[in-house]
């Protein structure tokens, strides 16, 4: 139920994002979500891919330093507290969050949100057995 | 004022035979103490009795920085260790830094070439000197300080920093000459302005600028900033520190104290000497010193020499700025830095290649910044930027224990730092010197 994330390093300099996204676009790879951390000097660009080991792959082929990192994808009600919702279920079982980013696409009226745990095991059964729905890669592919 | 006229003003013939007597003393020396130096002659097939005037100086073999290295700490001293009164340190190429063992008598001598400078560059016994080059390991403060005492002065010794502090006690005591390094003088003069303080109404009217590389243009910079004279110092711990040589009031040249220290300037790839005003290696002979004395050691700066006698009445020979280096060696706030240095530490610590980059700046009216560019290696790349960020402060902190000063790290992404065929250029040096 993991999905698969791909980050890729950035330096601080100019058309660096230009150059990722660009070759993630010749390689034919759709970007479902992504979220941007950065320091003074570097960034690191994280995504959600229909493609992650080609994306992985065109990364390398133009000299971008990339990893693929294991997260959770968890639909999350599209209304008022609705991610309080879920995070309150994270409090309760004392599950920390890495960080987390928001789809842009979403199913009807539910929003995709996906976190980066310490121990995404134990998080999925953690979040199945308080009935939040975790959303597959298959799902991902055809958002 | 000529503070050792006997010596500094010497007719050329007089000083050839003093240079002539001194060495051959110090050959000797050497020869009955120093087991490094003993073994250095018999490999050259050399002794004592080859050496009868300072044009022999030639046939002594020459000393270099690494056989300092090679034999840390102790090995080069001629004296038991007991007997040495003072220890400095500065830093290597790689590895162990440099020490070198001060005897009584060497700071004697320290503290008479320091107080010739001060006097050299204007000075006069009763005037106060705040020394704001760093007192510890760093033989800046401690070799200004003890030759301003030698010479009757006045010290206050601030050391360097806390720059406030050291404007107030300018303004309320009035000291006459300033000595620190002369990008410290323009950062001071960056916080003067920012107090309101005008900096033409200091009470500095002589500056001694040394442990740095630093241009004309920067002089007259300060000079018209602080409303003082500028003066260049040069030195090298492994000589004595501060106190090789000096600009007197024509500033037309360094003054090398060329009865104690003996210059020789080499072409760096013969070895073979340079002529009279080409430029070249600057190689030393210690013609007095007890505690380590060194015979033609190789400084590695870069000058032109002049023979011809000074307007001010010295004899002894000047030499110029410092125009280059034969190794890829910094200075950075009057620290030395050798790439080397940096490349040792990438290789203890996982997750970095060796591949890096140094950049040297001088912002305005700013101290020099050194940033460190290290190419991040692809198997330690993480998602988290908090992961990245540890390792970059890890390099950062290695980096600046082995240094003694601070540091900007920068990760790069990898195979960017340009790969030059053969030696890699390790040093980017934007400043303006």
């Amino acid at each position: 139920m993991k999905i698969t994330q791909i980050s890729v390093f950035l330096e601080n300099k100019k058309g660096r994002l230009f150059e990722a996204t660009k070759a993630l676009g010749d390689a034919g790879v759709d970007i479902k979500a992504l979220t941007i951390a950065e320091n003074e000097d570097f960034g690191v660009l994280r995504m959600v891919v229909d493609k992650p080991q080609d994306a992985l792959a065109a990364f390398k082929k133009n000299g971008f330093v990339a990893s693929l990192t294991d997260i959770v994808a968890v639909e999350v009600d599209d209304t008022p507290g609705g991610l309080a919702r879920i995070l309150a279920v994270f409090n309760k079982n004392d599950l920390n969050v890495e960080y987390m980013y928001a789809f842009v696409e979403k199913t009807a009226d539910k929003a995709i949100v996906v976190f980066r745990f310490d121990d995404p095991d134990k998080a999925i059964v953690i979040l199945t057995k308080n009935n939040v729905k975790i959303v597959g890669k298959k799902e991902i592919q055809t958002l | 004022m000529i503070y050792n006229e006997k010596f500094e003003c010497m007719s050329l013939e007089e000083l050839k035979n003093v240079q002539s007597e001194r060495l051959k003393k110090t050959v000797s020396y050497v020869y009955q103490y120093c087991p490094f130096y003993q073994k250095k002659f018999a490999s050259h097939g050399i002794s004592p009795k080859d050496i009868k005037t300072i044009d022999d100086i030639v046939k002594l073999p020459f000393t270099v920085k690494d056989d300092l290295r090679d034999n840390y700490p102790f090995g080069v001293l001629s004296m038991p260790l007991a007997q040495i009164a003072e220890i400095h340190v500065s830093s290597g190429t790689t590895g162990n830094p440099t020490v070198v063992g001060y005897s009584k008598e060497d700071i004697e001598l320290w503290s008479e070439v320091m107080a010739r400078a001060f006097c050299c560059a204007g000075g006069l016994p009763g005037d106060m000197v705040q020394v704001a080059y760093g007192y510890g390991l760093f033989t800046g403060g401690l070799g200004a300080h003890y030759g301003a005492l030698k010479a009757g002065m006045t010290v206050i010794p601030c050391s360097s920093g806390q720059t406030k502090r050291q404007l107030k006690i300018m303004q309320d005591f009035k000291p006459r000459i300033l000595a620190c390094t002369p990008s410290y003088s323009l950062f001071m003069a960056d916080e003067a302005k920012e107090i309101g303080m005008d900096c033409k109404k200091s009470s500095w009217e002589i500056g001694v600028f040394g442990a740095e590389p630093w241009s004309d243009s920067m002089r007259k910079e300060i000079e018209s900033i602080w409303n003082l004279s500028a003066t260049d110092i040069y030195g090298l711990s492994e000589i004595i520190g501060p106190g090789v040589a000096q600009e007197c009031t024509h500033k037309d040249g360094l003054h090398l104290f060329s009865d104690v220290f003996y210059p020789e300037v080499i072409n760096p790839k013969t070895g073979k000497e340079a002529k009279e005003g080409e430029t070249g290696m600057l190689v030393l002979t210690h013609l007095t010193k007890t505690g380590m004395p060194l015979l033609r050691y190789q400084t590695r700066d870069i000058i032109k020499i002049t023979h011809e006698k000074c307007r001010c009445g010295r004899t002894s020979p000047r030499i110029s700025k410092i125009l280059g280096r034969t190794d890829d060696m910094i200075i950075v706030r009057g620290i030395n830095v050798f790439p080397s240095q940096i490349e040792e530490v990438l290789l203890r610590i996982e997750g970095t290649e060796p591949h890096y980059q140094l950049v040297v700046e001088r912002p305005h009216g700013g101290l020099d910044e050194l940033e460190v560019q290290v190419e991040l290696k692809e198997s330690f790349f993480s998602d988290e930027v908090k992961q990245l960020q540890h390792l970059s402060d890890k390099i950062r902190d290695e980096i600046e224990s082995v240094l003694g000063i601070g540091v900007k790290v920068r990760l790069v992404e990898p195979k960017t730092i340009a790969r030059s065929e053969g030696k890699a250029k390790r040093v980017i040096d934007k400043r303006n010197i």
